[in-house]
C-alpha cells in the first residue's frame, strides 16, 4: 500500500512550501514510521521531533495531521493523501518541529 | 554561548534527575541538560513494569537477600561494592519516592511487592497499570520544579566533556533547535545518559539511546567495563504493529496471566531449553537469557512465526481474567486491533538494557577526577546479567549518590574552566559542512542491522570479525568532518554526531565480545558454549591515541558503606 504525505516544510521567516512524497507501508504502521522511512530513503534533512517511537511516552511527536493536533506515532498511515504541518500555536523551528519545551526548560527564554 | 555551574548533569532520566536533586540538596548549583525534553527522552519514562527493592513490606526481606540474587544473576562478574550499594540504598530511595507521592501500588495497607524471575521472594514494587516509569518521571520532574538552584535545559545535546590536566572541567554542547554551540564550565560533571540499545535493529530504545555517554566517557579518558553484556528482552513485541505502547509490555501480562510461548507449529518449546536451576515459578519457565536463546533457536530451526519470532498466546485464559488483570490496557490493545482472547501476538528478542558501561569507584567517580556516572550508563553492578527491576533502582540509587559526591567535590574546589579544553569539540561542530555524502539516516539503519546480525545475543568469532570490519568501514565513510543540511534544527548533523558515538560504542561492544571465548550471562558464543572459569574477569575498554584498547581486571569484591 502507498501513502501520500503532503508535508509543510520551511524555516521561520521564509515562505513555507508543501512537499508531497509517497511512502510504501503495511497496515498498522504509524505516520512516524512513514516519516522515518522518508528520511532513510529520500531526504534525511526532513525535520520532525520524536524520541520514544513506540511507547507514546515522550509526547514529542505532536503535529497537525489532516488539520488535527495529534501524535505522529499513534495515527496510522492510510492510502491517499495525509497532510502534515507544524503545530499552529507554537513557535516554528523548522519543517514539522516547533518549540514545545516548557519555557523554564529552554536555553533561551525567547526561543 | 557560555554557561557556568557547580555541577553539570548530562541526561534527565531517573538517574540524572535524582542526581540534580541531591546535588542541589548538598548546596551546589546545577545545570541539568538533556538532548530531548526534561524527563521524557530516555528509558525511565518508557519503563512500565517493576522496581526491585528489599522493603520487606510484602514478605520479610533484607537487602542482603536482594544482593545475593543480584550476584547470582551477574554470574561472577558483578562489582560487589556497586551491587551492595544498589541493594542497601534501594529502600531509602523507594521510600523517598513514596513520600513524594509516586503512588506505589498498595494492598492491605502496605506497599505491594510482586514476584519476578530471579528474585527469591516478592520484591518488586510498581505503579498500576503499567505506569511505573511515567510515574517515576513525573514525580522527579515535580520535585525539580520546586527547586530554584537547578537550571533545566532541554534540547541540549552534549558533544564532548572538556578535560583539563586530567580533570573534567565542563562540556561542549549543541543546542539542537538553533544549531548554536554552548560551552558549559562545571566543577563536576555527571554522565546520566542511559544505555545503548539503539545500536540494535530490534530494540526498546528511544532515539536518544545510542550510547552517547559511553563515547563521552571514552573520549574524556575514562574506562568502560563489561561492554560485551547487552541484555536482550526475549518477548519484545514484533507483530502486528503496535503503536502507542511499550514494546516490552508483554512481560507483566505473562507474569500475571501465564501466557504460552508457541512456535510456528503451535507447540510450546520452553521446557526443552530449561534446566532445573533456571526454573523460577509456574508462570515463567525461563530466565531472560535462556528465553532469548530458546526463541532464537526455534527461528533458526525454521519454526519461527511469520515475522521472525515466536507466538505468545493468552487464548487459554478466560477473557474476564484478562480484563480483570489489565482493564484499561485491554482497551488500548483493542485500539491496536489486538484481541488476546482470540489471537496470539508475535514476539522476538529485542535489545533492552546494557549491563556494561562506564567504570566507576564507589563514589561513582570515573578514572577522570570530577567526572561521575550513574544509572544505566554505569557498568558493573549487574555483571553479566541483570535481574528484572534492578535498573530503575540502580538509576535512582546511583543518581542520588553521584549527585551528592559531585556536589561535594564542587564545594572542595576543582580544576578551573579552560576554553582550550573545549576547543576540539567546538572546532568539530563548527567544521560541519553541507556536502554530498552517504545518507546519515540510512547509515544508522545499516549499523543497527549489522549489530543485530553479527553482534546480537548469539555470537561467533567469524561474525564478530565481520562486524568489526564493517564498523571500521562505516567509520571511514562518515569521515572526520560533520555533515550538515540546514541552519537550526538539523537532523543530519544530529545523525552524524550520533553515528560518531554509536560507531565508537559499537566497536567497544564488539572488541570484548570477540575476546571473551566463553558463554556467560547475556554474552553467548555459539563457538564457545558454556562458562569457562578462567574468564571470571571483567574486560575494560579504553581509548588511547584514537585506538580502542582492551584489558582485564578481577571483579571487585567486598562492600563499601552505602
Ligand atoms: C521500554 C523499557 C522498559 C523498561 N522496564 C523496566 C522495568 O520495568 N524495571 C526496571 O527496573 N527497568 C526497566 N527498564 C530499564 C530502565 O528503565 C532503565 O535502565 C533506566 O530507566 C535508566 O535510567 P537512566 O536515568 O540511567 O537513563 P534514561 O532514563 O535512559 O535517561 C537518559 C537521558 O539522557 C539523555 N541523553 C542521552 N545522551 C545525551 C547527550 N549526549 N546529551 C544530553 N542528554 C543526553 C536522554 O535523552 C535521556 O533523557 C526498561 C527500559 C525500557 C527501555
Ligand atoms: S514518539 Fe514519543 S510520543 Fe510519539
Amino acid at each position: 500500500m502507498k501513502a501520500t504525505l503532503a508535508i509543510q516544510r520551511g524555516s521561520p521567516g521564509e515562505a513555507s512550501h508543501t512537499e508531497t512524497l509517497e511512502v510504501a507501508f503495511e497496515p498498522g504502521q504509524s505516520v512516524l514510521d512513514g516519516l522515518r522511512v522518508l528520511r532513510r530513503d529520500i531526504d534525511p534533512s526532513l525535520a520532525f521531533r520524536f524520541s520514544c517511537i513506540n511507547a507514546n511516552a515522550c509526547k514529542e511527536c505532536m503535529m497537525l495531521i489532516d488539520g488535527k493536533v495529534d501524535y505522529a506515532c499513534t495515527v496510522r498511515l492510510k492510502e491517499g493523501v495525509t497532510t502534515l504541518a507544524p503545530l499552529p500555536k507554537k513557535k516554528l523551528i523548522r519543517d514539522l518541529v516547533t518549540e514545545i519545551a516548557p519555557p523554564d526548560e529552554r536555553l533561551l527564554p525567547s526561543s | 554561548m557560555h554557561l557556568e555551574t557547580d555541577v553539570l548533569v548530562i541526561g534527565a532520566g531517573g538517574a540524572g534527575m535524582y542526581a540534580a536533586l541531591e546535588a542541589d540538596r548538598a548546596g551546589a548549583s546545577v545545570i541539568l541538560a538533556d538532548r530531548s525534553l526534561i524527563g521524557r527522552g530516555g528509558a525511565t519514562v518508557m519503563a512500565q513494569m517493576t522496581v526491585a527493592v528489599a522493603l520487606g513490606e510484602q514478605t520479610p526481606d533484607h537487602w542482603e537477600y536482594h544482593l545475593a540474587d543480584t550476584l547470582t544473576a551477574g554470574r561472577g562478574l558483578c562489582d560487589e561494592r556497586l551491587a551492595a550499594i544498589l541493594c542497601e540504598d534501594g529502600p531509602r530511595r523507594i521510600r523517598e519516592m513514596d513520600d513524594w507521592k509516586v503512588g506505589w501500588a498498595r494492598e492491605d495497607g502496605h506497599i505491594k511487592q510482586a514476584q519476578a524471575p530471579g528474585h527469591d521472594r516478592p520484591r518488586c514494587v510498581y505503579v498500576d497499570f503499567l505506569s511505573t516509569g511515567p510515574a517515576v518521571s513525573r514525580t522527579l520532574r515535580t520535585q525539580l520544579n520546586g527547586v530554584s538552584g537547578i537550571r533545566r535545559i532541554g534540547d541540549l545535546a552534549i558533544v564532548d566533556i572538556a578535560v583539563r590536566d586530567g580533570e573534567a572541567c565542563g562540556a561542549v554542547a549543541l543546542h539542537v533547535p538553533t544549531g548554536r554551540i554552548v560551552t558549559i564550565a562545571a566543577r563536576s560533571v555527571v554522565i546520566a545518559t542511559g544505555g545503548l540499545t539503539r545500536l540494535y535493529r530490534r530494540n526498546s530504545a528511544s532515539s536518544n539511546m545510542g550510547g552517547d555517554g559511553y563515547a563521552l566517557a571514552l573520549r574524556a579518558g575514562a574506562e568502560l567495563i563489561d561492554m560485551e553484556f547487552v541484555q536482550f528482552f526475549p518477548i519484545g513485541h514484533l507483530a502486528p504493529r503496535l503503536v502507542g505502547m511499550d514494546p516490552i509490555m508483554w512481560d507483566p501480562f505473562r507474569y500475571k496471566l501465564g501466557g504460552k510461548l508457541l512456535n510456528s507449529e503451535m507447540q510450546e518449546f520452553e521446557e526443552g531449553y530449561a534446566s532445573a536451576d533456571t526454573r523460577s515459578d509456574g508462570n515463567y519457565v525461563l530466565t531472560r537469557d535462556l528465553a532469548t536463546y530458546a526463541i532464537s533457536k526455534e527461528v533458526e530451526a525454521g519454526r519461527g512465526s511469520p515475522a521472525g519470532g515466536a507466538y505468545l498466546s493468552f487464548q487459554h485464559i478466560p477473557e474476564a481474567d484478562i480484563r480483570r488483570a489489565f482493564g484499561p490496557v485491554v482497551d488500548r490493545l483493542a485500539a491496536n486491533g489486538i484481541d488476546l482472547a482470540r489471537q496470539p501476538v508475535e514476539v522476538a528478542p529485542i535489545a533492552h538494557y546494557h549491563m556494561g558501561g562506564i567504570r566507576v569507584d564507589d563514589a561513582l567517580q570515573t578514572k577522570i577526577a570530577g567526572l561521575y556516572a550513574c544509572g544505566e550508563a554505569v557498568g558493573g553492578a549487574n555483571g553479566a546479567n541483570r535481574l528484572s527491576g534492578n535498573a530503575i533502582t540502580e538509576a535512582l540509587v546511583f543518581g542520588a549518590r553521584a549527585g551528592r559526591h559531585a556536589a561535594l567535590r564542587a564545594s572542595n574546589g576543582a580544576v578551573a574552566w579552560s576554553a582550550e579544553a573545549a576547543r576540539p569539540a567546538v572546532d568539530l561542530v563548527n567544521s560541519a559542512t553541507r556536502r554530498d555524502a552517504p545518507n546519515t539516516a540510512a547509515m544508522i539503519v545499516e549499523l543497527q542491522a549489522l549489530m543485530a546480525e553479527k553482534a546480537g545475543p548469539f555470537r561467533t568469532d567469524e561474525n564478530l570479525r565481520i562486524a568489526a570490519d564493517a564498523l571500521a568501514r562505516l567509520t571511514r565513510d562518515i569521515g572526520e568532518t560533520p555533515l550538515s543540511s540546514a541552519d537550526g534544527f538539523d537532523p543530519v548533523l544530529v545523525d552524524w554526531l550520533d553515528l560518531r558515538n554509536m560507531l565508537l560504542v559499537a566497536q567497544s561492544v564488539v572488541l570484548p565480545a570477540l575476546a571473551r571465548t566463553e558463554s556467560r550471562g547475556a554474552h553467548q558464543r555459539e563457538d564457545y558454549p558454556g562458562l569457562d572459569d578462567s574468564w571470571a574477569v571483567n574486560q575494560l575498554v579504553s581509548l588511547s591515541d584514537g585506538r580502542l584498547e582492551l584489558s582485564r581486571s578481577a571483579p571487585v569484591t567486598g562492600r563499601g558503606a552505602a
